[in-house]
């Protein structure tokens, strides 16, 4: 008789085919994530929320439990309310304009043209350029004596020499000032979400719009929009987060001033909880954002799953 | 409803040409089918009717008028894609709704359009769905609907049946016929399959490199191909072409029979047939073969009646007496043109 097969070795050890089981697997590539995510935001967050609830000052030490004191003062201070506003104006201010920004942007690069290829690498710049190396070159430009801005201004006879604002001097063109900034820093983020949304949509419904009647305005507005606000909406969400809890802008622009006018969440919990030391404070400041924070991406969540097509 | 009519349609994309001067009479109410394999520009053609292309030269009249400044959105035309293009983000009612919001018609006027169409078409139940909950029947109904809403001029349909599975295409090929004959709009209809094209046409206009090769009912373009390129593209198998004389002698597989199956005492053509391999299908029995006198390396098939085939006739590795009628010889001169009989 011909044999088939050889009967099976037997397994050296149970551990020998650990690494075929998937669960196994993928708990040891998983692990490293989780571990990172835990120590360098479980561990400090957790901390962020017992410092809020204590009496903890780099002066004082003591881990003294005062339950919500710390909220509370907070709250009672018109300073604090003024900063929560000011963080609001901010970041839906920069994100409207970026977004209006990415949009056309958008559109613009998505129609050849010659040397697009490079248009589309710079527009990626403000993005990517350190946001200190970018705000030194925007603080020359509102500067109140050397404003290229004013110059030009002048120099077109828009304005005249005696009346050319003081960018950072005044509160509303001050606030004015870093939400274009922030604007500018987001709108090449936009424009990558917009442009992979629009390539995304199937050219045969866009066609189909063409022949069922619709002009430009409609495609756009009834057809595309609506279909890409999904992934819009994502990115809109990043936006939100990071601009929410941005402090690089303030704090190298305007510091937060002219008096208070600029001062945001995330630079107010810096400059009580480590410039002045009473960490107690300034964690109960900024541990403000994260119940905010919450409530607008459960909204947009909701809202992307409502819209999903 | 109108006539189509083109003059000279020419299409580049910078050197290439797509379309190469097609001149074509769609009547008022035709159901027209632009035949040709894939890449013959027959699509490039339609989007130019709709106005999605523009034709680099010639004329586009529809209804009698020159249309070929019009944008897409006054000709009046529909068109209906081979993905459907639906809205997704729409409902089916707003989908089919879509193309009279964009006329501005009064609402209850849309309404009163929308219920039509979905009536007309089966789709009444499915309003409310969005498109992604419809199976792929449900959604080429809803484009149809979307599509003949308006009333459309001409009504455009770039290989709609390409995305269904085959038992479904059967019926539909039935259904957007039998559809068409009933609102008698004028149908332009593009595809590669030839089933599609003979079974639904009024005529069929068959393309190849940007040109019409020929115009005909399906009777012409099967039975009087006007060069090689109909004689093979249309009829599975295709049509036996062998060189003869300097030209071309072609004739049906099915016309290609044994010679004692031909007795109604018509004039006929003889030749010795050497069958190779033959494939039982049931209705019917596919010979492979050379024929004696020609290119020994060129399969000849014929397509047989199994019931009333004898064994011995089909027999493999021998040779057989066939013959083809000659009333069913067609004859081409060396440029593959249909030379006169």
């Amino acid at each position: 008789m011909v044999t088939i097969a050889e009967p099976i070795a037997k397994p050296a050890s149970r551990f020998r085919f650990i690494l075929d089981r998937r669960d196994v697997l993928g708990a040891i590539f998983v692990a490293p994530a989780i571990l990172y995510v835990l120590l360098l935001v479980g561990v400090p967050l957790l901390l962020a929320m017992y410092y809020s609830v204590s009496a903890y000052t780099i002066y004082d030490p003591s881990w003294s439990f005062v339950g919500l004191a710390n909220f509370e003062q907070i709250m009672e201070n018109p300073d604090f309310l003024r900063t929560l506003t000011n963080t609001f104006v901010f970041t839906f201010g920069s994100q409207f304009l970026g977004l209006i920004l990415g949009k056309f942007g958008a559109l613009l690069l998505l129609r050849p043209f010659p040397g697009r290829k490079i248009v589309r690498a710079l527009i990626i710049l403000p993005w990517a350029v350190p946001v200190a190396l970018a705000t030194v070159a925007w603080q020359w430009m509102f500067d109140s004596l050397y404003s290229v801005i004013n110059w030009t201004m002048i120099a077109l006879g828009i304005i005249s020499r005696s009346e050319a604002p003081n960018w950072l001097g005044n509160p509303q063109l001050a606030m004015l000032c870093v939400i274009v900034i922030n604007a500018w820093r987001f709108f090449p983020f936009a424009i990558v979400i917009f442009l992979a949304g629009i390539t995304a949509v199937p050219q045969d419904v866009i066609d189909a719009a063409t022949v069922d009647g619709a002009g430009f305005w409609r495609r756009n507005y009834q057809i595309i929009v609506p279909m890409i606000l999904p992934i819009v909406t994502i990115g809109l969400i990043f936006g939100i987060v990071f601009t929410f809890t941005d402090l690089s802008i303030v704090f190298l622009m305007t510091m937060g001033g002219p008096v208070g006018a600029t001062s945001v969440l995330g630079f107010e919990g810096f400059q009580v909880g480590i410039v002045s030391g009473d960490v107690s404070h300034g964690a109960a400041i900024s541990l403000f954002m994260l119940p905010v924070l919450f409530v607008v991406v459960i909204l947009m969540l909701r809202f992307i799953r409502r819209r999903e097509i | 409803m109108a006539a189509v009519l083109t003059r000279d349609i020419v299409k580049k994309f910078g050197e290439v040409s797509a379309v190469n001067g097609i001149s074509l009479t769609v009547p008022d109410g035709e159901f027209m089918v632009l035949l040709g394999p894939s890449g013959c520009g027959k699509t490039t053609f339609l989007r130019i009717i709709c106005g999605l292309e523009k034709q680099t030269s010639g004329d586009l009249l529809i209804g009698g008028g020159v249309v070929n400044d019009i944008p897409p959105r006054a000709r009046g035309v529909a068109m209906m894609f081979q993905s459907y293009g639906l809205y997704p983000h729409y409902s089916v009612r707003k989908n089919i709704a879509f193309p009279l919001r964009t006329q501005r018609v009064p609402n209850a006027e849309v309404e009163r359009k929308v219920e039509w169409a979905s009536q007309l078409l089966g789709i009444g139940h499915l309003l409310d769905r969005r498109p992604r909950q419809l199976s792929g029947g449900e959604r080429q109904r809803v484009a149809l609907a979307r599509a003949l809403v308006r009333e459309p001029t001409a009504l455009l349909l770039d290989e709609p049946l390409s995305n269904l599975d085959a038992k479904l295409r059967a019926s539909a090929r039935l259904e957007i016929k039998a559809f068409q004959q009933r609102v008698g709009v004028t149908t332009i209809y593009v595809t590669h399959d030839q089933v599609e094209a003979m079974g639904m046409g009024d005529r069929i206009a068959v393309i190849d490199h940007g040109r019409v090769c020929q115009v005909g009912t399906p009777t012409e373009i099967y039975d009087d191909p006007a060069d090689r390129f109909v004689a093979t593209f249309v009829g599975t198998p295709p049509m036996n072409l062998v060189a003869r004389n300097g030209g071309y002698l072609g004739f049906r597989p099915e016309n290609f029979l044994p010679k004692d199956m031909i007795d109604d005492g018509e004039a006929f053509t003889e030749f010795s047939f050497r069958v190779d391999r033959s494939e039982y299908l049931g209705s019917e029995r596919i010979v492979y073969g050379t024929i004696e006198g020609f290119d020994p390396n060129q399969v000849i098939t014929a397509k047989l009646p199994p019931a009333h085939v004898a064994e011995e006739s089909i027999r493999p590795g021998e040779w057989h007496p066939y013959a083809v009628r000659n009333s069913a010889l067609r004859h081409f001169n060396k440029d593959g043109k249909r030379a006169s009989r």
